[in-house]
């Protein structure tokens, strides 16, 4: 086996593992969260193995290294207790969890049916944030304004409701 | 090709975090004595040479190692024990990507002095940096003490405030070199451009060219002035040292996030900080200081300059030589500066630091892009 292969496998059984680690620490969500970002990095690894760069960084530097703090931020401001935790709506958890791995299953078994499709060539720049960035700003620049839009009315939304709680 | 890179890392390590963390202790505490009209550390000694107080990191190292390891009752202690280590790790791989060299060719071999070079180096020293809040976010949350949790949490919403500020001031220097790629930030900065040059650019005024001597070396700190000072103070806001250290604030909440940590744990953190300080000297050389380059002399010249009295390939190692201590030297010259910054400057209130990120810092680093990129297009447009 060659070294990527290798690598592959080691962060493959790194994502699994912190993922399943992330759903059964449901008493401690400190731990959880952790959990959480182990995978992401598992995952940040996989995709620099397939050389798409400007996402692994992206998947560190946003997912793993402000989203998640953000989750920490908020258990530690509200000192969550390991009990504080209800099996309230468990039922539709549970529901959409068996649903989403049977599609994942059936996909799964499909593929290994069929067999993988072939891989085609990677182009020049592939994964670079020159590639990345000229079709974001080309061919896909409504999408790119469009989702701008979606977070000014977020931001503006969020100040609204801070403001709202100060005055 | 794996050893060269083994020898690389062995290298910048020994330098960097053997060599010179423990002489920036020893440089802090000079420097703040000698601000304070103070003597300084001296009393260190082996058989009584005290070597003007150099031998205080030893003392340091032994008191720290000698110390009880304690852990708070209630504290999780799995994550109690993770929390130094997962704050000392960005710190020590961030040293991966800074070039403290350029390209040397001997024969048909090329030598380039960094670890590694990946295209897009700037964005893993980003990503490195925002894993690096988990260290003290954990130990914070980790120690089971009120004063620790309130430094966790003033940890969490500085680092996350002041890294998209980071992010963006340096944008501007991404524009004008166009690359994110250090060693290619560093070469383009290995030469001179004409001072009045953007009056012809810009204006459209022609310039005599008896004035074309007055020249500057092409670094990005003549580039984006502004992007400097706003890089530097997001950068040390980051490594939550004086002025910027909220979230230990020992007035207001003891020691924050590293409160309930003693021994080697506490020696830790204490280390990264000082390796961070390293970290962000060579970072800020690279970027806006011309890295490893010489002012108003650049490598081919150097070269030539020298081989004319030695044979090339020897001219080629002086010259690599003459590259690593210049950057050396800015490094120490950053240094220098955190510590006066450091030392000059008293600790701010917390909101004035989030003001300064949120309603100062990010409007003027987003002017700061608008700006730079207004400029480069009349500049293309004209040439």
């Amino acid at each position: 086996m060659s070294v990527p292969i290798i690598l592959f496998y080691v962060f493959a059984a790194l994502a699994v593992t912190s993922a399943l680690g992330m759903v059964l620490n449901v008493r401690n969500t400190v731990a959880s969260a952790m959990s959480l970002v182990v995978t992401m990095i598992a995952l940040a690894g996989i995709y620099l193995l397939l050389g798409a760069y400007l996402v692994a960084v992206v998947q560190i530097m946003v997912y793993a290294g402000a989203i998640v703090v953000l989750f920490l931020f908020v258990v530690m401001l509200l000192n969550l207790r390991s009990d504080s935790f209800a099996p309230g709506r468990q039922w539709l958890v549970k529901t959409g969890a068996l649903l989403l791995t049977l599609v994942v299953l059936s996909e799964l078994l499909r593929l290994f049916a069929v067999g993988m499709p072939p891989t085609p060539a990677e182009p020049t720049g592939f994964g670079g944030y020159r590639q990345v960035g000229i079709a974001l700003y080309t061919d896909y620049v409504l999408l790119v304004e469009m989702s701008s839009l979606l977070l000014l009315a977020a931001i503006v939304g969020a100040l609204i409701l801070a403001k709202r709680r100060i005055d | 090709m794996p050893i060269e890179v083994i020898v690389k890392t062995v290298f910048i390590l020994l330098v960097m975090v053997v060599g010179l963390a423990p002489v920036i202790t020893w440089i802090e505490r000079k420097q703040s004595a000698v601000m304070q009209d103070r003597i300084g550390a001296n009393r260190a000694d082996i058989a009584g040479i005290t070597v003007l107080g150099l031998l205080h990191p030893l003392a340091d190292v032994f008191k720290l190692l000698s110390k009880e390891d304690v852990v708070p009752t209630g504290a999780n202690r799995i994550l109690h024990g993770l929390a130094p280590i997962i704050a000392a790790i960005p710190a020590l791989i961030a040293f991966a990507v800074i070039p403290y060299g350029g390209i040397y060719v001997f024969g048909d071999y090329k030598l380039s002095l960094v670890a590694a070079d990946p295209d897009w180096g700037l964005l893993y020293i980003f990503a490195i940096g925002s894993i690096a809040t988990y260290g003290s976010v954990l130990a914070g949350w980790a120690s089971n003490n009120n004063w620790s949790l309130l430094g966790g949490l003033r940890v969490s919403a500085q680092m996350i405030s002041y890294e998209v500020t980071m992010g963006l001031s340096v944008v501007g220097a991404f524009m004008v070199f166009g690359t994110l790629k250090l060693t290619d930030m560093a070469i383009a900065q290995d030469q001179t451009f004409r001072l009045l040059g953007f009056l012809e650019v810009l204006f459209g005024l022609p310039v005599p060219v008896w004035l074309d001597w007055i020249r500057l070396p092409a670094w990005g700190i003549f580039y984006q002035p502004l992007g400097f000072v706003m890089f530097l103070t997001a950068i040390m806001a980051e490594n939550k040292r004086p002025p910027f250290d909220m979230p230990e604030g020992e007035s207001e909440i003891i020691a924050g996030y590293h409160l309930e940590y003693s021994g080697m744990r506490f020696g830790l953190f204490y280390m990264s900080e000082f390796i961070e300080i390293v970290v962000i000297a060579g970072l800020v050389a690279t970027i806006f200081l011309g890295g490893w380059a010489v002012p108003f002399v650049s490598q081919e010249t150097i070269i030539n300059i020298i081989s004319g009295a030695f044979n090339r390939d020897f001219a080629t190692a002086l010259c690599m030589i003459v590259h690593f201590a210049t950057f050396m030297l800015k490094v120490l010259v950053m240094i220098w500066l955190q510590m006066a910054l450091r030392w000059t400057l008293p600790r701010f209130r917390y909101d004035q630091v989030m003001d300064l990120c949120w309603k100062i810092l990010l409007p003027l680093s987003i002017v700061n892009i608008f700006v730079t990129g207004a400029v480069l297009l009349v500049a293309k447009g004209s040439s």
